[in-house]
This record gives structure tokens, sequence and C-alpha cells, in this order.
């Protein structure tokens, strides 16, 4: 018995043996990884609180007492508040008839969907300021109407809803094609209703990647920089979110006060990157075939 | 005969989450960017390529094209080694820096710019380093370099990682049984399955570098001809309210991403087809 275990044993040990490296080769490309990540990833993490912190705790928290970096913060929820709820719809809504429907042009839908992803930010905002602006398509009626959208609330809302609009689509999609739509057609024909069908099966083998997909938009919505940069006008106190208040205090030589505000965001990120960790974990089991990263697209080899 | 534009379902909601989706995606995206190709046609073509060959916009395109290329190219290599040693090797802490690796997608670009400055500056804890060995990295082109890098990290780790962990160890050990050594190994059977993520990846990292604004502003300096990136020129050119040079460099841009979008397209399709044939 014994012996056949330990038969078992060596024969596992030869195989490994015959797909690894050298002990040598190994730790150099460990080195030459982490050494990597520390130039670019850990380095950064790090000087963003030890530059925070640089003048000591008083100070630190002195940078959140400032009425314009509490305006910025408020202005920051707000509209991802506002953003997030619309994408959120619309990522239900367009995964629900992808997903569970076959229709013609389907393909083309699934990849116009990740254009925002493709553009960039600076083009984000140069779009509604081109339809908004003073000089736009319909910005004479609007200042007619004493309507502010370029330069307030509205543009910046707007600049962030395109900018985030793929993300909770992007995690459903995928994840309810596997699905199919058997669970939904049995529900029917035990006489639930659609709504029912929706809430009752649908909702409940979705929910973690919904939960991600939402937590990711926030985590995008509050970050934007670019986009909101050109249709904010940086007035201070009033249309400037977080990451331009970044800006102006560092642009204005006030170096813990920026990275103060920075470090709050860099907490958002952190705190994004620790629930798609452990929503992976918990999914991880039901639908290992699903490629969870971001950057690969619905339908990509894996 | 009557085309087949939806096959028949019980499930119901088809018209209205379709309806939805295509009408707000029209609102939000579609329309406000077609009304960018819209304003074009307000410039005269001698106009629109007046701007769009000045030299400054020339340099512009050469620094945002040329950084990006660089940085999608480290990244295609340092990104690869990233994957395989996530993938094949146990080390203490694994895990932390599997889940770090997507930082740069969640961090606030905005952030990431003035951390990498404060690095890298004269008197950063890099940039100390680097300045006596007359290596300048902030406020030159090597800083949009560096910013670029950054931002372009995740993509070939999370292009190449997937492919790797489903990778049939029993190849490998087959290779090694007909009498190949490691490296051969890895040239003949590992890479050849390995080049369309990694193409993916290289190519995405280019894109998401190519429009990427926020980061690099920081670390850039900025000075015409020498350190300006196109959407930043796009940028000053807003600022002067001169909208119509705005609009031709941002077609210009556009038109690459697009391209780009649908390369990465291409790639994908012609690595699925070539699984899909064995």
């Amino acid at each position: 018995m014994s012996t056949e275990i330990a038969a078992r044993v060596k024969n596992e040990e030869w195989k490994a043996s015959l797909t690894s490296e050298r002990a040598l080769v190994r730790w150099a490309l460990i080195i030459a990884a982490l050494g990597y990540l520390t130039l670019f990833l850990f380095i950064p993490l790090a000087a963003v609180f030890t530059e925070a912190l640089k003048n000591g705790l008083e100070s630190y928290f002195a940078s959140f007492q400032d009425p314009d970096a509490l305006a910025a913060i408020r202005l920051t929820v707000l509209a991802a508040s506002l953003a997030v709820p619309l994408n959120l719809t619309f990522g239900v809504a367009a995964a629900w008839a992808i997903a569970k429907f076959e229709f013609v042009g389907k393909q083309i839908l699934i990849t116009l969907i990740d254009i925002p992803l493709a553009v960039s930010p600076v083009i984000s905002g140069l779009i509604y300021v081109l339809l908004f602006g003073a000089q736009g398509w319909v910005g004479p009626w609007l200042a007619e109407h004493d309507i502010k959208i370029i330069f307030a609330l509205p543009g910046i809302v707007l600049a962030t809803t395109f900018v985030t609009v793929p993300f909770i689509a992007r995690e459903l999609i995928p994840l309810m094609q596997s699905q199919g739509r058997e669970e939904e057609e049995a529900a029917l024909t035990l006489g639930a209703s659609g709504w029912q069908a929706f809430t009752r099966v649908t909702l409940p083998n979705i929910k973690w990647s919904l939960l991600y997909g939402v937590i990711l938009s926030n985590a995008r919505a509050m970050g934007e920089f670019g986009a909101v940069s050109v249709v904010s006008g940086h007035i201070r106190g009033l249309t400037n979110t977080l990451p331009l208040h970044v800006e102006i205090l560092y642009n204005e030589y006030n170096a813990v006060g920026a990275f103060a505000v920075a470090s709050l965001l860099t907490l958002l990120a952190i705190v994004t990157l620790i629930a798609k960790t452990m929503i992976e974990r918990k999914t991880a089991s039901s639908r290992s075939a699903h490629d969870p990263a971001w950057s690969t697209q619905p339908g990509s080899p894996s | 005969m009557a085309l087949v534009l939806k096959q028949p379902s019980v499930l119901p909601g088809f018209g209205l989450t379709l309806g939805f989706a295509l009408f707000y995606f029209s609102l939000i995206v579609l329309i406000p960017l077609s009304g960018l190709f819209v304003k074009t046609t307000t410039l005269t073509w001698e106009q629109f390529w007046h701007t769009v060959s000045e030299p400054r916009a020339l340099a512009s395109y050469q620094l945002t094209f040329g950084a990006s290329f660089l940085g999608a190219l480290i990244n295609g290599f340092f990104g690869s080694v990233v994957a395989w040693v996530l993938v094949r090797y146990r080390f203490p802490g694994r895990s932390i820096v599997d889940a770090l690796v997507d930082l740069p997608f969640a961090l606030p670009t905005a952030v990431a710019g003035i951390t990498l400055t404060a690095i890298y500056s004269s008197n950063g804890w890099i940039g100390r380093y680097l300045e006596p060995l007359g290596l300048k990295v902030a406020f030159t082109p090597l800083g949009v370099l560096v910013a670029l890098t950054f931002i372009g990290l995740p993509f070939v780790v999370r292009t190449v990682q997937p492919v790797l962990q489903d990778l049939d160890m029993e190849v490998e050990e087959a290779a090694t049984t007909l009498g190949a050594n490691r490296w051969q190994t890895f040239r003949a059977v590992i890479v050849p399955e390995l080049w369309p993520a990694l193409l993916t990846g290289m190519a995405m990292a280019f894109a998401r570098s190519v429009g990427e604004y926020g980061s690099v502003i920081f670390i850039a300096g900025n000075m015409p001809l020498k350190s300006e990136i196109t959407p930043l020129l796009i940028m000053t050119k807003l600022e002067q309210y001169d909208y119509a040079g705005a609009t031709a460099l941002g077609v210009v841009m556009l038109v690459v991403s697009f391209v780009l979008a649908l390369m990465i397209n291409l790639i994908q399709w012609w690595s699925s087809r070539r699984h899909t044939a064995r």
C-alpha cells in the first residue's frame, strides 16, 4: 500500500520536473516580475500615503476641513449617484436583450457597447461641449432658456455617464449568455410573470457580477478626470469633483493637500480591488469558465 | 420571403429592454459622437488639413504614438513575465500581488499622475537616483513613457494569464519526454499558444495609452513640440475656444481609436477561429 503511494508521489514529482524550470530561472523570473511591479505599482501606492502624511495626521485631516474639498466630495458623490443607476438600468436591459434573445445585429451591438472605452476621455468631454456649449448645436437655445449644461452639474453627470456606460453591461452579458435561458423559461411555464422570472431567477444568478459592475463603475465615475475636466469649467466649490480638486491643489503647490485628497481616491480604488477579489472567489466555483478580467472583451478567447 | 430579424422566444421583455438600451446608448454615446463628425463638415478641407498637419500636431502624434508603442512593448515583455510567475509559481503574497495588478484600472488617473511625478521628479524616491546618472524622467518625454507604461500594465497580464491557466500541461510533458529541453518547449509549445493573447493585450494597452490624458499631463511638462501629447493639444485648443481645431484633432484621434478597436477584434476573431478549427 505505502509503496503504491510512494510510487504515485514519485510519478507526480517526475511529471512536475518535466514542466518546471531550473530554480535559478524560476527565481530570476519572480524577481523580474516583482521588481517591475514594485517600480510601477508598489512604490506609487506607498508614495500616495507617505506624501499625504508627510506633515502628520493633523494637517492630513485638515485637508478635508476645507469647504472646497467638502464641496468636491459632495459633487463627486452626487454625480456618481446619478450616473451609476442610469448605467445600471442600461446594463441590465442590454444584457437581458442580448443574452436571452437571438436577433440580427446582436454582435454589432456588443461591439458598440465598448466604444466609450476606446475613446480618449478628452474627446468624451469634447463631444458634449460641441453639443451643449455656447457655440454648440443647442447652445444658443439653452442660453435663451437659461439652462446650463456645460460648466455645470448636468455636463459633469453626462460626461461621467458616457465614460462608465459599458462597465455593468460587459460584466453581465458574458455571464448571462453562459447561463442560457432554460431557468427563466421553466419559471414562465410554472406560471411566473416575466418580472417574477427576472427578480426570482435571473437576479439571484447574476447578483455578484451585478454588484461588482456597480462597484467598478462607481470607482470609475468618482475617479474620472479627463472627460469631466473638459466640461467642468473648474469653478472652485461649485463644479470641481475630487480628481479636479487634486489637480488644483497640486498646481497650487499644496502637495500635502493634493495627496490627502488623492489618498481618499486611492482608498476607493483599493476597496474596489478587494471587492473584485472577494466576488471572484465567491463566483469562482459557479463560473470557473467565465473570464472576469476587465480588460478582455466579451467573447474573447480565454 | 420575410427576413427573420428575431427568433421567437417565450421570454418577455425583448422589445422593452432592447428598445431602452438602443435609445439610451444612442442618446448618451452615438448621437454626441456623430456630432463630432458633423462638426468637421463645417471646416474646409484646407482648414482641416492645416490643423492636423501643423508641426505642433505632428510632434504630438509622434510623442503620443511613440511612447504608447514603447509602453506596449515594455508591458508585452514584463506583463508576460508577471502572468507567467502568477500562474506557474507559488510565493508568499502571490494573491495580493495578483489583485494589485488591476490597480491602474481602478486608480483615478489624476492620482496616478501626481504620484508618478512625485516619485520621478529630481528629489523623488526614484528620481533622485536617476538624476546623477543623467536621466531626467519627470517633465520630459521619458515621463510620458513612464505614465503610459503604468496605465497599460494590467492589459497584457490579464489577457495572457487566463490562456496560461488553461494551457494543457500534458502537451509540455509530451514535449519534454520527446526530448525537448525546457527552452525549446517554451518556444515551440507555449509561445505559439500565447501569441494571440499577448498581441491582444499589447494592442489594448496601446489603444488605452493613445487616448490617455490624466496621468500624463502632470509628469509630461507639456512643452509644445517636445513633451505635449495629442489629447492635451485638443484641450489647449478648447481652452482657446478653437472648437474647429479641437474637433479636427479629435476626429483624427477617434479614427485611430476605431481602427485599433477593429484590429483588436480581428486578432480575437482570428485566434478564436484558430482555436475552434482544431
